[in-house]
């Protein structure tokens, strides 16, 4: 019976169809965790109001989010040293997000269940994003306008939504203002002083050039004053306006308007209000600066210099990868040789990739880009330019990193290519070069396209190389802006794959971050998948037009 | 050289049209092949062949599988040169001229000798792209010059009535037996002064062997047709001129009416009679 069983071959189905399910499960619980956790993070929740009895025995007031919770069996508890009353067989603990962490000294607090006397959700309560020290968790007293009251109790609320609308238009402006007008006006005095030490260096430096220098030196600098005037005009609209706040433990606060990001009142929202704020949330968390180290505000500049980085890696790696690829399969004598390079270059797809890291940064940055800053950028010295991790080194990196995916990749598709279009081709007269331009190559570009995907999922995915080459925590200007030469291959970046590390394992506030780590994961899979998918729709492209393999 | 070519063309369409007695007279020699030895490495293909391709006829290439007549054929455009290992003795003689010098144009010498294949080998483009194919390698871009050409191509391989109107679809869209009429358009849209047809009929349906071959017939009024074919009947049917290859040998080369209704070798009778092969 076992043995028909076994004889039949469905052992064999059932487990091979068992791999693919396991496979799938893991694929799909992987994504699962990181999205829900990770997007849970933008859903507005409900804040409570806790009367809580301290180890002491007075009555404190606690006002937050709850964010998790923990089951102690009654015997842990006793050994980890809690006070459990007789009877109990567990202890349950609730993690708060408190916020308030300038006045509280921390963000979370655990509360132990058999010791809340009470807990209610006010509709008054309101959840203040501050540009600095995270959460502020209270309620609203009034709105000041240089230092008078202009509404309190009931309209106060309404008043500081208004207020802060325009105070964020005018933060707006000044940031604008600060990196576009003022970001060009140092680009241009920074290219100045580069020239002049140019001329300098050349013995080229006369009175007449200083003379046209400090002209336009001044002009700079009167603009620059023009602009300063500005912010400091909108700086001082801005700072007007202050909210007073009371925490939880009913201690009043002056909070200036402008260090106020979002106002929020949870449990006043239904559930319209709260989607349409899950997708602000959202929505500004893609296209924001990031604050406070990381851990607040959005990952725009990571999403950026990700997608920009994947981008230029591709292209160098293309032409190169394919190049190298015809080389070995249309004209190298196939023999000892070839074969040889065809294991190393398999082979060099296995090394890891911190290895090309610190190739990068000793052959690319050290030696390439310091060769380049001495012969070509004599006048920045001793500041390095392209002498030291940046964009372009990062992006070369991971380009040769990736190079043998692509070789091989082409390689494969370039054997697939049926002898008799070659010889059709030749027969009309065509060269061998005629040949692989006109038919071979575009016959085999779905393949370039299948190495070339292969090549963006792992570049996309690549931390450990980058850090050693390009990538900080934290870069104060886009690499690409609108000041000459507008693509600064030079500058450092951010990204998104070392973001997540940072965030989760650099930061000084581990449990806000958290969310965010699994929010970036989340869409760092989004944007490899996006990327993935052009490709892919490109390749699909030219499948359907030089469909000739098949048939 | 071309305005030489084109010449003797000339004269030739005049041999023609005073009709049979052509035939009779002793041919103008086309293609000369002389002592030739092919090597695969230390294999020998094709020993010692020496024949003459008369001008504006076809020359069919028989004999059993592996007798090196498709070797002997891929010669005569230099096909075999992209072989690994192969080396060649002997001369072949296009219109006097030694394709196997050293300084010939390879590339040159193939817009002169087209060839069609086995199996019908269209590129993966458009019907009007494939036509074009070898003028744009000349460099012709011009869209009126190639219009012009890949009709006249198309109506010469029988295939503009059923192609006009898909000119721009792919052409792996077209039957075998079309693709094979597209690729001879795509041969005589150079117009070479050979073309080698290298079993063209054997991957196609009856019907469309008997088109490929009435489509022969046709083209022989302007070029020199060379053909591998291992249907003797197909041999009989469109060539003038028959050689009987075995184990890389010529056996016996003659006009076809002769070759096959009085062959001098006993080899070949036994071949043409069935007895093997």
């Amino acid at each position: 019976m076992i043995k028909a069983w076994f004889k039949s071959g469905s052992p064999w189905i059932w487990m091979t169809a068992g791999a693919v399910g396991i496979n799938l499960l893991l694929v799909i619980g992987l994504l699962l965790l990181i999205a829900v956790r990770g997007l849970g993070h933008f859903w507005v929740t409900d804040v409570f109001e806790y009367h809580y009895e301290e180890h002491e025995g007075s009555l404190t007031r606690v006002i937050g989010e709850q964010v998790g919770e923990s089951l102690l069996s009654a015997a842990e508890a006793r050994e980890a040293g809690y006070e459990v009353p007789d009877g109990a067989e567990y202890v349950q603990k609730f993690l708060i997000k408190t916020g308030n962490r300038d006045i509280l000294g921390s963000d979370f607090r655990w509360l132990k269940a058999q010791h809340i006397k009470q807990r209610a959700s006010p509709v008054d309560l309101v959840v203040i994003e501050r540009r600095e020290w995270g959460n502020f968790y209270g309620r609203l007293l009034s709105v000041k306008d240089s230092g008078n009251v202009i509404a309190e109790g009931a309209q106060a609320w309404q008043v500081a939504q208004d207020k802060l609308a325009d105070v964020l238009v005018q933060h707006d402006k000044i940031a604008r203002l600060q990196s576009r007008e003022v970001g060009a006006i140092n680009h241009a005095l920074d290219r100045l002083r580069l020239r002049q030490r140019a001329l300098e260096l050349r013995n080229q430096w006369n009175d007449e050039k200083r003379q046209a220098f400090e002209l336009a030196r001044q002009d700079h600098q009167k603009a620059y004053e023009i602009i300063q005037r500005d912010i400091a005009a909108l700086n001082v609209e801005m700072k007007r306006f202050s909210l007073v706040v009371q925490e939880s433990g009913g201690r009043q606060i002056s909070l200036p308007m402008h260090r106020v990001v979002k106002l929020t009142q949870p449990n006043a929202m239904n559930l319209l209000d709260k989607s349409i704020d899950y997708v602000r949330n959202f929505v500004s968390f893609v296209s924001d600066n990031p604050r406070e180290a990381n851990t607040e505000g959005g990952i725009f500049p990571a999403i950026f210099g990700t997608v920009l980085m994947v981008f230029l890696m591709s292209i160098v790696v293309t032409p190169f990868g394919v190049v190298a690829a015809v080389y070995l399969r249309e004209y190298a004598r196939q023999g000892f040789v070839t074969r040889i390079i065809r294991i190393s270059v398999n082979n060099l797809a296995g090394v890891p990739s911190i290895v090309y890291g610190v190739f990068g940064l000793g052959f690319f940055v050290y030696i390439i880009g310091g060769g380049i800053d001495r012969v070509f950028y004599p006048e920045a010295a001793p500041a390095p330019v392209f002498g030291t991790p940046g964009l372009l080194w990062a992006s070369l990196t991971l380009a040769l990193l990736t190079l043998p995916v692509v070789i091989v990749a082409t390689e494969e598709g370039l054997s697939r290519i049926p002898k008799s279009i070659r010889e059709g081709s030749l027969a009309l007269g065509a060269t061998k070069a005629e040949t692989l331009w006109r038919t071979v190559l575009p016959m085999a570009s779905p393949a370039i396209m299948t190495g070339l995907i292969l090549a963006i999922a792992r570049a996309a995915g690549e931390v450990a190389p980058l850090m050693l080459v390009g990538v900080v925590k934290l870069a104060p200007t886009l690499p690409l802006d609108g000041n000459f030469p507008y693509l600064h291959l030079d500058r450092k970046f951010m990204h998104m794959g070392f973001h997540i590390y940072d965030v989760g394992f650099q930061s000084p506030n581990v449990e806000t971050a958290r969310p965010l780590v699994y929010a970036t994961s989340f869409l760092l899979v989004l944007v490899i998948v996006g990327l993935n998918m052009f490709a892919i729709s490109i390749r699909n492209n030219l499948r359907e037009k030089y469909r000739a393999l098949e048939n | 050289m071309t305005t030489t070519a084109r010449k003797t063309h000339a004269i030739d369409i005049s041999a023609l049209s005073r009709g049979e007695k052509a035939i009779q007279d002793k041919p103008e020699t086309c293609i000369k092949v002389e002592d030739l030895n092919l090597f695969y490495g230390s294999k020998q293909a094709l020993h010692s062949v020496s024949m003459e391709m008369p001008r504006k006829k076809v020359t069919a290439y028989i004999g059993p599988s592996g007798c090196g007549k498709s070797t002997l054929l891929r010669c005569i455009n230099r096909m075999n040169d992209l072989v690994d290992g192969v080396r060649i003795d002997g001369k072949i003689l296009l219109d006097g001229d030694d394709i196997y010098d050293k300084g010939v144009n390879v590339a040159a010498l193939r817009r002169r000798v087209g060839m069609v294949f086995q199996k019908p080998n269209p590129f993966p483009k458009t019907i009007y792209e494939n036509v074009a194919y070898g003028l744009r390698i000349q460099g012709i871009n011009d869209r009126h010059i190639l219009g012009e050409i890949v009709e006249k191509s198309l109506r010469g391989a029988a295939l503009w009535d059923e192609a006009k109107d898909r000119l721009n679809d792919n052409a792996l869209g077209l039957s075998g037996g079309q693709q094979q009429r597209l690729v001879i358009a795509r041969a005589i849209a150079i117009e070479p002064e050979v073309i080698l047809l290298d079993e063209p009929a054997s991957a196609l349906d009856p019907i469309s062997t008997l088109k490929i071959e009435e489509l022969i017939d046709e083209l022989k009024e302007k070029y020199t047709i060379v053909i591998v074919t291992h249907n003797m009947q197909q041999a009989a049917r469109v060539s003038d001129y028959t050689a009987f290859m075995y184990m890389g040998e010529l056996i016996e080369f003659g006009e076809t009416s002769e070759l096959f209704t009085n062959p001098v070798k006993k080899q070949t009778e036994d071949y043409i009679t069935g007895r093997y092969g």
